[in-house]
């Protein structure tokens, strides 16, 4: 996983709630066994047509943000399903924060494995967001993740808060795996511990 | 010593299973269970293989391919071609990592989330995991399940734990006697449309009240299943004497005096008198009547006798511009019946209502009637089992006379990742968990309703209030 650090860039504003995953990537996409290329199908419906021809009103349809690093959206994005093909389709078209009040769980879990940093604000300041981000081109956003702010283009300053443990994986590009391995010893006396307290678990053999 | 704070079913189960807690409060929390399936897995494996690591615990783990599957001639191979790979891929996946796994031919096939219940391998008290949200299914057992994603599924192989943090508990109590023609299905639609599709984020939620109780393990499934589209991390139900005698004679169940101490265990995990739950919500069952859900998430949700809502009405402004979208992509018009409107396919089945009661919901409403001209009605069943089930019971019979599709399990028409989907415009009653823009096919229209409510629309020929054809 590729570090986040600090990012300036486009932000593609779509002032929409509940943008499922099934929006972000369509169920017929995850067919599958890589997680590149899926760049091309992020917001498929959304961004074509029956015809697969783009639809010009699609937000990542036009000029600047075409190359969007970050994405402002309304209430509870990512909802549905768990498919981390919905982060993945985000960070192949190049988007590595998504801003919004706030996120579905499983979706929030899973974007920070990919090192896509959400971030939540509240609808109002998303708003204010969403109109820097209608500029284009001419207003681009800072994201400074050591600093935990949001820096508009008029220069002002938006803290915002996150687990310190994420912050520092994300920081550092560490993956998950790695740091719960260091706990190997404490997963093992607690395997030790569950098959003499729980002896009536079975285990699993065809 | 200071007495032990009251916990609720979620504190207990997951107390059980802390394996560390680091400072910060994030968990290392052990998981009993870990369902896998071919969508969600190859980039896990192919993790796991690129870091050189093993599967930690493969007796702890099954395998079985679900969302592709062919639903009708699979004995002839899968014919389209990235589905195959696909499948292939895990075959080749749990046969170089020593996992169990259910090949697509075998009666133990179906469903991830019927099989694990079906099997005996999902037991109260247990953490469960599986690439795929609707894992909350299995909290109808009082254990802790819930989705997870490809990069956790690789973290559970290798490691057999989560990093986690608790939620918060939220409790939703359903007292009181459904009515006729009202089912779990009904229930949950119910709640969502109380709290909303957002209304259980970062909580647990933890169903009780006598209506609750009341449900067979194949409702209190049903509802688990649909805690996600509250957008709860998982759904629970205190495990009693329904839960241990579905378990009992399971085959991969604990046996005799095993059985005993984990009865004897399970029976400690429902909630302390005075446990503390962040949320409450009440819901009479008595008012549910058969729901039908209109719009495009499930909280767009309403009683089969009103009519199509009208965005005007709406204040908020985003909110307005949200639900006159819905009623444009579902080609309605406010004001409209419900059941004025016409089915062109009814689908019956997925991990919300494909088990045998649900067969027989739908087989009650079916026999001796047919499907309405023009209509297609498929029904599903959600395992090997329930199909050979329910073909003991001469339940395909009757719905085949009826004019349904009988087929092989799969998780089919409800995600269309398999040859089963809408086409643009077609309007659907299904008895799935999710009616988004597209999710059954492009373009395509999905009414959520129950098994008995679905049967009564492939009927009618349109959305009916099952109570009617009695």
């Amino acid at each position: 996983m590729d570090a986040f650090t600090k990012l300036t860039g486009v932000a593609a504003p779509m002032p929409m709630a509940n943008v499922d995953t099934d929006k972000i990537i369509p169920a017929r996409f995850l067919k599958t066994i890589k997680r590149t290329g899926l760049g091309v199908h992020l917001f498929d419906t959304l961004r074509y047509d029956a015809e697969g021809k783009e639809r010009p009103e699609f937000v990542l349809n036009q000029g600047p943000y075409r190359k969007a690093e970050i994405l402002i959206a309304h209430e509870n994005f990512g909802c549905g399903s768990s498919r981390e093909h919905a982060p993945w389709a985000l960070l192949d078209f190049g988007i590595r924060c998504v801003i919004a009040p706030d996120f579905a769980d499983i979706f929030h879990n899973n974007v920070f494995k990919n090192g896509i940093l959400p971030i939540r604000l509240s609808r109002e300041i998303c708003d204010q967001l969403m109109e820097d981000a209608k500029q284009g081109d001419n207003a681009r956003i800072t994201i400074d993740l050591a600093e935990q702010v949001v820096v508009r283009p008029n220069g002002e300053k938006i803290p915002f808060e996150i687990d310190p443990f994420r912050k520092h994986l994300l920081l550092n590009g560490l993956d998950d795996i790695g740091q719960t391995l260091q706990h190997a010893p404490s997963i093992d006396s607690y395997e030790s511990k569950q098959k003499a307290e729980k002896s009536w678990m079975p285990g699993i053999s065809l | 010593m200071a007495e032990t704070k009251p916990r609720t079913l979620f504190d207990k189960v997951w107390d059980a299973h802390v394996v560390e807690q680091l400072p910060d409060g994030t968990c290392v929390l052990y998981i009993d269970r870990h369902l896998v399936h071919e969508v969600t897995s190859p980039q896990a494996f192919e993790g796991l293989r690129l870091a050189g690591r093993k599967v930690r615990r493969p007796d702890a783990t099954i395998a079985v391919a679900d969302h592709n599957i062919p639903t009708m001639g699979r004995a002839n191979g899968i014919q389209e071609e990235d589905s195959r790979i696909q499948v292939e891929t895990l075959e080749r996946n749990v046969a170089e990592f020593g996992v169990p796994y259910f090949p697509i031919l075998s009666a133990q096939q179906g469903i991830v989330h019927i099989i694990g219940p079906e099997q005996g391998i999902s037991l109260p008290g247990m953490t469960i995991v599986c690439g795929d949200s609707h894992t909350s299914t299995h909290g109808a057992m009082g254990s802790l399940a819930f989705g997870i994603g490809t990069s956790e599924v690789e973290h559970v192989l290798a490691t057999q734990t989560l990093l986690q943090k608790p939620a918060k508990n939220m409790l939703v109590k359903v007292e009181g006697t459904l009515g006729a023609g009202c089912t779990a299905k009904d229930i949950v639609l119910a709640i969502i449309g109380k709290i909303g599709t957002a209304g259980g984020t970062g909580h647990v939620i933890e169903f009780a009240g006598s209506a609750i109780r009341a449900l067979d393990m194949a409702g209190r499934m049903t509802v688990c299943n649909m805690s996600i589209e509250a957008g709860a991390r998982a759904g629970m139900i205190a495990p009693d004497q329904t839960t241990f005698d579905y378990v009992r004679g399971k085959p991969y169940a604990p046996k005799g005096e095993a059985l005993d101490r984990a009865i004897a265990w399970w029976s400690t995990l429902p909630a302390d008198p005075g446990a503390h739950y962040d949320t409450v919500v009440e819901l009479d069952a008595a008012a549910i009547a058969p729901m039908v859900t209109w719009g495009t998430n499930p909280e767009a949700v309403v009683p089969v006798t009103a009519t199509v809502p009208n965005p005007a009405d709406e204040q908020d402004e985003a909110k307005r511009a949200q639900l006159a979208r819905m009623v444009e992509y579902m080609g309605l018009t406010p004001g409209q019946k419900i059941t004025d409107l016409k089915i062109d396919v009814v689908f019956i089945g997925s991990c919300t209502n494909g088990r045998i009661e649900d067969v027989r919901a739908a087989a009650a409403v079916a026999k001796g009637r047919k499907v309405a001209t023009g209509v297609r009605a498929m029904i599903v069943p959600g395992s090997g089992i329930v199909k050979q089930q329910a073909e003991e019971e001469g339940l395909d019979k009757i719905l085949i006379e009826a004019g349904f599709e009988w087929r092989e399990p799969g998780c089919s028409m409800c995600l269309g990742m398999n040859p089963d989907k809408l086409t643009p415009g077609q309007r659907c009653a299904s008895t799935s968990n999710r009616n988004f823009e597209g999710r059954q096919g492009p373009g395509g229209r999905t009414h959520l309703v129950s098994p008995a409510m679905a049967a009564a629309a492939a009927v009618s020929g349109h959305l009916a209030d099952v109570r009617e054809l009695a």
